[in-house]
This record gives C-alpha cells, sequence and structure tokens, in this order.
C-alpha cells in the first residue's frame, strides 16, 4: 500500500479519534485510555530496543560465535519462537517468582515481548547479512580487512537497508503483542479498555475508539518505517545488476 | 521443591484434554483464515474494482491486535444482538484476523502466474470460474504451501489468546490448575513445553513439504 494511502488512513484515524475524544458522553472514560495508551507507547518503545538488542546479538552469535554460544543462541531462538507470546509472559510472571526471581510486571512485559520479537529478528538480521553480495565479502578479504572491521565498514550498512521493511512488521507484530501485557495486571490501553468497560458498559464507543487508537499506533510506525527505508536506500542500487 | 515430577504427571491427562480444544480451535480458524482469504484474493482479482477496499481492510486487521479483535467479537457484537458464546467469538476472530495475512499469500501466488496463462484461458474461451479452478489454482497453491503453513503454526501459538475470554483450552486450564493449586511452574512449563514441541514438529513438516514441492517444480 502506497505511504499516501497510509498517510490518508492516519489522517481519517485520527480526526475519528479526535471527534469520539471530545465527545462530552465520553469523557467518564476518555482519560483512562489515554493512560493506558501511554503504557502501551511505553513498553512498545522498550521492548523494540531491547528486541533490536537481542536480535543482533543471537544474530552474531549464530554466524560467528564460538560453538558454545552459537548454541545457546540457537537455544534463544528456537524457545522463543516455538512458544507462544503469551506463555513466555505468563511463563516470566508465575513461574520465575518461583525460582526466586520475582520482577514487577513491566519489566516482565518489557522482557517477555522484546525477547520474543528479538528471536524473530535475529533470523531477519541473519538474513539480511547473508544477502549481502559474495564480491562485497571477497572484496574485503582482498583488502586484507579484519573481521569486524569488513562487518561494521561494509556488510552491515548494506545489510541495514535490506533489515528494515521486515523489521517494521516485527515491530508492529511488537506493538500489537503489547495487548497482551493487560492480562499480567498492567493497565495498558486493552486493559482500560476492558476496565472501562465494566464500570461504564459504553462498549461499543469504548471499542472503537480502543481500535482505532490502536490503528493509528501502527500507522505512525508503518509510515517511519517507509521514511527510513526510503532514507537510508539513498544512493545504494539495491537488486541485480542489469 | 521447585519441580514435583507426582504433581506434573497428575496434571497432564488435565492438560491433554484441554490441548485438544487448543487444537480444534487451530484447526477451524485456520480453515476460516485459509478459506476467507481466498475469497478476499479471488474477489480482489474478479473485481478490480474492489481492490483500494480490500486492501484498506486488510490493512485495518492486520494493524491492530487479535485480542482486542477478540473482545469486540464477543463484547460488541451483542450489543448488535449478536451473542456468540466464547469459543465461536474468539475462533471466528482467529479466523478472521489471519485470513487477512492468508489473502496477501494468495495474492502473492496469483501474482506470480505468468499472465500468458490467463490469456491462453481467454483464447480458448474458458469460463472465469475454469479459469480459476483449472488453470491458476493448481499452479498458484503449490508454491505457497509453506507460507500457509507457516501461518498455520503462528495462529496455533495465538490461541492460547482464548484464555482471555475464558475459553478452557490449554492456557486456561494451566492458569486454573495454578490458582487453584499455588503451583504454577508445572502447569505453565509443560504448556510451554508442548507448544515448543508442536511447533518444532510442524517446522521439520513444513520445511519436508517446501523441499518436496520444490522437487516437483524443478522437474
Amino acid at each position: 500500500m502506497g505511504i499516501r494511502t497510509l498517510v490518508a488512513m492516519l489522517v481519517v484515524a485520527l480526526v475519528v479519534i479526535g471527534a469520539l475524544a471530545t465527545q462530552e458522553s465520553y469523557q467518564v472514560f476518555m482519560p483512562g485510555l489515554l493512560q493506558g495508551a501511554v503504557l502501551t507507547v511505553e513498553i512498545a518503545i522498550l521492548g523494540s530496543l531491547l528486541a533490536i538488542v537481542m536480535g543482533v546479538l543471537a544474530a552474531l552469535a549464530r554466524m560467528y560465535g564460538p560453538a558454545p554460544l552459537r548454541w545457546l543462541a540457537t537455544v534463544y531462538v528456537e524457545i522463543f519462537r516455538g512458544t507462544s507470546a503469551l506463555v513466555q509472559l505468563f511463563w516470566l510472571f508465575f513461574v520465575l517468582p518461583q525460582f526466586g526471581v520475582t520482577l514487577n510486571a513491566f519489566l516482565v512485559a518489557v522482557l517477555a515481548l522484546g525477547l520474543n520479537v528479538g528471536a524473530y529478528g535475529s533470523e531477519v538480521v541473519r538474513g539480511a547479512i547473508q544477502s549481502v553480495a559474495r564480491g562485497q565479502w571477497e572484496a574485503c578479504t582482498a583488502l586484507n580487512m579484519s573481521r569486524p572491521q569488513m562487518l561494521r565498514r561494509i556488510i552491515l550498512p548494506q545489510a541495514f537497508v535490506a533489515m528494515i521493511p521486515p523489521w517494521g512488521n516485527l515491530f508492529i507484530e511488537l506493538l500489537k503483542s503489547t495487548a497482551l501485557v493487560s492480562l499480567i495486571t498492567l493497565s495498558d490501553l486493552a486493559f482500560k479498555a476492558q476496565q472501562m468497560n465494566q464500570n461504564t458498559f459504553k462498549t461499543i464507543p469504548i471499542f472503537t475508539l480502543v481500535l482505532l487508537m490502536y490503528l493509528a499506533m501502527s500507522l505512525v510506525l508503518t509510515i517511519g518505517m517507509r521514511l527510513l527505508e526510503r532514507r537510508a536506500s539513498l544512493g545504494l542500487a539495491r537488486g541485480k545488476a542489469a | 521443591m521447585i519441580w514435583d515430577w507426582g504433581f506434573a504427571l497428575e496434571i497432564l491427562p488435565v492438560l491433554a484434554r484441554a490441548a485438544i480444544i487448543s487444537i480444534e480451535a487451530t484447526l477451524i480458524g485456520f480453515v476460516l483464515a485459509a478459506s476467507l482469504g481466498l475469497v478476499l484474493a479471488v474477489v480482489r482479482i474478479a473485481v478490480p474494482r474492489t481492490g483500494w477496499t480490500i486492501s484498506v481492510l486488510v490493512e485495518l486487521i492486520r494493524s491492530t491486535p487479535l485480542l482486542i479483535q477478540i473482545f469486540f467479537l464477543y463484547f460488541v457484537f451483542p450489543k448488535f444482538g449478536v451473542v456468540l458464546d466464547a469459543f465461536t467469538a474468539g475462533v471466528l476472530a482467529i479466523g478472521i484476523h489471519y485470513a487477512a495475512y492468508c489473502s496477501e499469500v494468495y495474492r502473492a501466488g496469483f501474482d506470480n502466474i505468468h499472465r500468458g496463462q490467463w490469456e491462453a484461458s481467454i483464447a480458448l474461451n474458458l469460463s472465469a470460474w475454469t479459469t480459476f479452478r483449472d488453470i491458476i489454482i493448481p499452479q498458484a497453491i503449490p508454491p505457497i504451501v509453506p507460507a500457509l503453513g507457516n501461518y498455520l503454526v503462528a495462529l496455533f501459538k495465538e490461541t492460547p489468546l482464548l484464555s482471555a475470554i475464558a475459553v478452557l483450552e490449554l492456557m486456561q486450564t494451566a492458569k486454573i490448575i495454578g490458582s487453584e493449586t499455588f503451583r504454577y511452574t508445572e502447569p505453565m512449563t509443560l504448556v510451554g513445553l508442548f507448544f515448543l514441541a508442536m511447533s518444532l514438529v510442524s517446522a521439520a513438516l513444513i520445511r519436508s513439504l517446501e523441499r518436496l514441492l520444490n522437487r516437483r517444480t524443478m522437474r
């Protein structure tokens, strides 16, 4: 979908949210929903940062690490991709305290979502690094570059561009997964939606507004990633040579 | 004691029964997703005017959390007189959510069909239905089977969300066991292991399926 259509959708969503949010009769739940939205954004941002760190570390460990590290990274990726995000969230929240590690709900949320998306991200990073043309690697070897030098200066800058679109999708997945944290007592947007629904019984406007708010956040993210992609690929001729 | 084998064995049958509900939800949800997704993709080709509407719809579904969509079907629909029980509402929401993803997969499959195939069908005076059934679908579907398989696994991993509207599937059962006995370690870990095992097995199945399909198309 074109970036113009996305921006148009965002504008429509924001206008509808604005029109509903200023309704007199909706003031009973509006502040609550906004509070929830702030927490959702916080968790999404921190979770995404952790996901990037974990994704890059796991990918590098799997590709260049010594055997034990490689093995550890593989186990991490398989476990977090193989079980569902909600199970991971509950496990960290309910089971970890039995082993004497009690984390507060916010930390659990960031940790679970970041680790979960990071596992998927490591495959993205790996794929992007491997997608850099063979000639680039060979040229680095010919120029007698060390491995860190080669990665930092030649490979990663090129892999970065290929990574942007799939990471964009992962960030959206992460944003959507933040709704799960409502099930471990955090009062994010999804939690507030349920709470306000039980308090006010204004079911239709509440859930419509909440859907629109998530939509607006996703669209901001999608549009941002598109712009980043456009910027990063400036001056880079990608694809097959003629 | 952190891990009690006796307790784990004791709750295993209960969890196994709940796992059947999870698998049921997965299968019904996926059939829904795969067929609804196909309908969306075909309508888009058959009636080009709908293209914009469908892509906005797909974008709307894909940009909002599944959990909220489940709540929407479960809490909002009764206000319009459509009362769904928890399992139906949940499976419907999962099915519709993944239909949006599947429709994009089908679209990619159809886009890969050479234009000559469509033109030849017109030249042979085949009806639109015959073209789809006998020419396009048999060529478009096999290459995208692995992608659909991945969504089946993803969908399966989303079924714990049904616990949020109290469907007695695996996660909800584990939670109930946990709150009754104050032992969360065994039920939660077993649920995690179950999902891990199922995912690894299905990933292996998809890989071999992919290899099989590749061999067939390589000929």
